[in-house]
């Protein structure tokens, strides 16, 4: 098998989660080139039970764009960045986009934590490894790396990183972050 | 009734819907590729198989010349996800293409490809 590896085109997923508008499309367009990916949903079982469909009960497929950017490493290994829909009517598409992902980065306001609530339960639940980056908009209360992991009751191994995810360089901060946690859990688990 | 209809703008969406694309089937043998499985010119379309295929199809041929990701495609032609789905499918079914999945379990285990993303990206 490993001699193969060379040879196949090796493709990597990464997602980005976090409420709305907590910055997941200016991290995908800070560290790659960014384009909107359309997906044209049916609303599934699950999706009705989640979602308030009230008064609009004839709505059974609904269309979202997803951020997706890319990132070549070299001719024939490719990580592909999908920022997932915030809003939590679209969990139905977490699943496929979460299967065989390398990781997540969660994007965390400290003015609105809780909206991060639902990302870190979905990976924890899903053994994803992940990282918690916490987004320092301007003017918004800082507060401490351990003030944020008491407050989303982390796992001590899970990492969380202040970050302007409008720099690059922070993006890249970020990114690097994530892969060697998830090389970690890797060499842990053997 | 000869102008063009004034209400035909960008809001109203594009003329021809997705769905008549793939003549209503949401279903196909292309329902599991991955978002980032491989897309690869594998045939070329002759005879009855050729005039059976649609604009966006010859556009996925065209796209699909190097390999590339279903995810690229769907960015490339502008449609949704599920409809680059069905369309690669009927194309496979063709034998005009092939999907191949990444094999998740090796990547995610490799730790030699681990170590090149984090150099690939530090060094970015």
């Amino acid at each position: 098998m490993d001699s193969g590896l060379s040879d196949d085109p090796v493709a990597l997923k990464i997602l980005i989660a976090g409420g709305f508008g907590v910055g997941k499309t200016t991290l995908v367009g800070a560290i790659s080139e960014i384009k909107p990916l359309r997906t044209e949903e049916v609303l599934s079982e699950r999706g009705i039970g989640v979602d308030d469909i009230d008064g609009v009960e004839a709505k059974t497929t609904t269309t979202v764009a997803m951020d997706f950017g890319r990132i070549t490493i070299r001719d024939g290994l490719v990580v592909y960045l999908f920022g997932t829909p915030g809003q939590e009517r679209f969990w139905f598409m977490w699943d496929e986009l979460s299967y065989g992902a390398l990781g997540a980065v969660v994007i965390a306001d400290t003015r609105r934590l809780t909206d991060c609530f639902p990302s870190v339960d979905y990976f924890e639940q899903r053994g994803t490894p992940f990282v918690v980056a916490v987004n320092c908009f301007d003017g918004a209360a800082r507060h401490s790396v351990d003030d944020v992991r008491i407050a989303l009751d982390l796992d001590p191994d899970v990492p969380v990183l202040l970050c302007d995810v409008r720099r690059r360089s922070s993006a890249k901060e970020v990114m690097v972050t994530l892969v060697e946690h998830s090389l970690r859990t890797l060499t842990a688990t053997g | 009734m000869t102008e063009t209809p004034q209400w035909l703008d960008d809001a109203a969406g594009p003329v021809v819907r997705p769905y008549a694309l793939i003549r209503g089937r949401t279903r196909s043998s292309g329902d599991a590729f991955d978002l980032v499985a491989t897309v690869t010119v594998v045939g070329e379309p002759s005879g009855a198989a050729a005039g059976e295929l649609g604009p966006e199809q010859q556009l996925i041929l065209r796209a699909a010349r190097s390999p590339i990701s279903v995810a690229d495609v769907a960015v490339e032609l502008d449609l949704p996800i599920g409809v680059v789905r069905v369309l690669l499918g009927d194309l496979r079914d063709h034998g005009l293409i092939s999907v191949t999945s990444p094999s998740a379990a090796r990547q995610r285990s490799n730790e030699g490809i681990l170590k090149e993303v984090i150099n690939g990206l530090r060094a970015l």
